[in-house]
């Protein structure tokens, strides 16, 4: 009750019997409590769109994202190497500008068989570099090194790098693109374990 | 007939009372400024708070003047930004103000929150100012990366794709959170979009916010006095006790105790023109396009600390660390004044809260002085910038020099030091003799381990033997050379006492 106001219905007719007062205010109190019921109702229609709106992006099924992309004729890779490839993203969207690029690691290890890897580590997202001498790709960021199959080589990533589906077009590389890939959206890439901690192989010590 | 002077002082009162009567908000304001403070309180450590808003305000104002030019579109920012820093007169310098009143502001934040900290103040009747206090804390961090992201060069591309790494590491919801961090399957327009948004509509509003709210409780409950050892909190007796040495012994806080509030202030921002002046804006580095992948990200000063944290972290830890770790902080941090507070406030009687300090503050300031050289990270480029120095060169027989090519060629130098050139995410070269046999090095090269990838399939045999010839040469300020102590046994026979106690082959550790 207000402080201002002591009696129920004082500023309206004080003339009025305390009984009268009272109905009038219990009254006006079931209406207001009515008109904030109406208004979360009114909310709640309003917010569910708006909710989605921003979600948007969020709520389509992994399975929707991406395309396969044609990255080159298969002639173009020789045998035994592994070149950087940049394609156009094929889930570029308006304004993008040169970030709807992307990279890619292509290694022909044999005439049919292809390895395309993602650019980015599987540790943390930087880009890694292929360094043929010592057949490693190494990040720039915390260290990752993966050996030439992507597998995981030293470092802090706990698995080898993303790869992306391929196939041969008649002559042609494509791969299967779309989100960008870490370990919860690997979409795009070949099927393994969402987070996948591979063993340390290599801690045999002298 | 009174003269002019005395006029324009009627007429000046008149229109005062004119706004007053209409506003009625001078009154109440100006008494809330010169309000009752303990005397104690006008000291140069009470000064970080004032500072720390004054710095907001020129924020808001410079980032207003940046967004009249800034184009947050991910095909344009970053031309808009080289624009900004080329052909606006001045655009450099209000840029570099933005940048450098951002590095300002997390320090002066973060030490008035240690003062705070240190001085009890976040005691009863002030823990939901401290509560306030550490949400906008996390708010500024929130400003320095939506604004680090505003740069949209290399390092904010790449810095978003740490983020949304870190998130992808969710269980069940990772996706669905990098798709609504990024705006989409990839970092792109959106993307930009969606910090530019969290940078200057929504962080900002809860900013300022929460600015206001965290002053009007400093006025409600009053700034706290100078602790005293011995001198303890109690909800039953502090009010009273403040009021006594504020309101009877006390002072104005204007101009009494603000003074010095304003002189600091100044300082600060002289100190944020003379750096913006002379060090000017930061970046933008490299085009945002992530074909271009000869680069190195880092994140801006801020996040340097998580940035080396995260090289450190083992891969069986890591995504619990990650994803745990900050939460368990931030609620502590919102607890403390809850859990502690009555009681002493005085540092000197809480050795606890001493020690928390000056831990988080080493711990803070090595990580992050590791995270300007990263000694993680493998140098791209040693192997064919940094020549083997001559004097392992000299008196060689020409296998162990072809051992150097092949520790050139190889790159083994990305990771390797000599002679304190090359990478250092392993151990330096120079004295590797001394600390592994051959028969263990030949094992180390090939097999790897102990963060060292196998090198088997990327060596030849005979690569492989001039590589070792030329490692044995290695032995420092000559060293005696590693001794594999089972050669004698295995020589002899028969089991024996080793001759060779003292010089243990070390087992490579890194």
């Amino acid at each position: 009750m207000s402080k201002l106001l002591k009696y129920p219905g004082e500023s309206i007719n004080d003339t009025l019997p305390p009984e009268a007062k009272a109905a009038a205010h219990s009254r006006r109190t079931f209406l207001f409590k009515l008109s904030i019921g109406l208004n979360a109702i009114v909310g709640t229609v309003l917010a569910v769109p708006l909710v989605r709106y921003l979600l948007g992006s969020s709520l389509q099924k992994d399975s929707d994202v991406g395309s396969w992309v044609v990255i080159g004729s298969a002639s173009d890779f020789p045998i035994g190497q592994t070149r950087l490839v940049n394609f156009q993203s094929p889930v570029t969207s308006f304004g993008d500008g040169e970030t709807a690029k992307v990279a890619c690691w292509v290694r022909r290890a044999s005439a049919q068989q292809f390895q395309v890897f993602a650019i980015n580590c599987a540790h943390l997202g930087c880009p890694v570099r292929w360094f043929a001498q010592s057949k490693l790709f190494m990040c720039p960021c915390h260290g990752g090194a993966y050996y030439e199959d992507g597998s995981r080589a030293a470092g802090p990533p706990e698995r080898g790098l993303f790869e992306y589906r391929t196939r041969l077009e008649g002559g042609r590389l494509a791969i299967h693109a779309g989100d960008m890939p870490t370990l919860a959206t690997q979409a795009s890439c070949k099927e393994k374990p969402l987070i996948q901690i591979q063993p340390d192989t290599n801690m045999t010590r002298s | 007939m009174p003269g002019l002077k005395t006029r324009s002082k009627i007429a000046g009162l008149k229109a005062y009372q004119w706004v007053e009567h209409r506003l009625g908000l001078i009154k109440p304001l100006s008494e809330a400024a010169a309000h009752p403070t303990p005397s104690s309180n006008a000291s140069w450590m009470y000064v970080f708070g004032s500072a720390a808003t004054v710095l907001l305000i020129m924020q808001v104002v410079t980032g207003i003047l940046l967004a009249l030019v800034y184009s947050p579109s991910a095909s344009g920012a970053w031309d808009s930004l080289q624009f900004l820093n080329h052909k606006i007169a001045l655009g450099w310098y209000l840029r570099a103000l933005h940048g450098w009143g951002s590095d300002f502001m997390i320090a002066i934040v973060l030490i008035h929150m240690v003062q705070v900290f240190l001085f009890g103040a976040f005691k009863f009747p002030r823990e939901l100012t401290w509560i306030v206090g550490v949400l906008l804390l996390l708010l500024t961090l929130g400003m320095a990366f939506t604004g680090q992201v505003m740069r949209f060069d290399q390092d904010a591309y790449w810095g978003l794709g740490i983020g949304a790494s870190i998130l992808s590491r969710v269980p069940l919801i990772g996706a669905p959170l990098v798709h609504v961090m990024l705006g989409g399957p990839i970092i792109g327009g959106a993307t930009l979009l969606r910090f530019f948004t969290l940078h200057v509509f929504v962080i900002p509003g809860l900013l300022l916010l929460g600015a206001g709210v965290h002053i009007w409780m400093t006025l409600l409950h009053g700034v706290s006095e100078w602790p005293m050892p011995g001198r303890l909190v109690s909800k039953a007796t502090y009010e009273r006790e403040y009021h006594e040495i504020s309101e009877k012994a006390g002072m104005p806080f204007v101009p009494d105790a603000a003074w010095k509030d304003a002189v600091f202030a100044a300082a600060i921002m002289f100190s944020v023109m003379a750096c913006a002046f002379f060090f000017g804006p930061f970046g933008p580095s490299g085009q945002p396009d992530p074909t271009i992948i000869q680069t190195v990200p880092k994140p801006d000063f801020a996040f340097l600390w998580i940035y080396a944290v995260l090289a450190f972290l083992p891969a069986s830890i890591e995504t619990p660390v990650m994803l745990i770790v900050p939460l368990l902080v931030i609620v502590g941090m919102l607890l403390l004044p809850l859990l502690a507070s009555e009681g002493e406030r005085h540092w000197a009687r809480r050795p606890v809260a001493v020690l928390m300090v000056s831990v988080i503050a080493v711990v803070l300031g090595i990580f992050t002085h590791l995270g300007t050289y990263t000694p993680w990270s493998p140098l791209m480029d040693a192997w064919t910038s940094e020549p083997v120095p001559p004097r392992y060169l000299h008196d060689r027989t020409p296998l162990e020099r072809q051992g150097a090519l092949v520790l050139q060629s190889k790159q083994c130098r990305n990771c390797h030091s000599l002679e304190g050139a090359g990478g250092q995410r392993g151990p330096a070269l120079d004295s590797v003799a001394s600390r592994l046999t051959e028969d263990q090095m030949i094992r180390q090269v090939l097999q790897g381990g102990g963060n060292m990838p196998a090198y088997g399939n990327a060596l030849n045999p005979s690569e492989t033997k001039a590589l070792v010839a030329f490692l044995m040469t290695l032995r420092g300020n000559d060293l005696p050379p590693a001794i594999d102590a089972s050669r004698d046994l295995a020589g002899a026979g028969q089991p024996q006492v080793p001759k060779h106690t003292g010089a243990q082959p070390v087992p490579e550790t890194r």
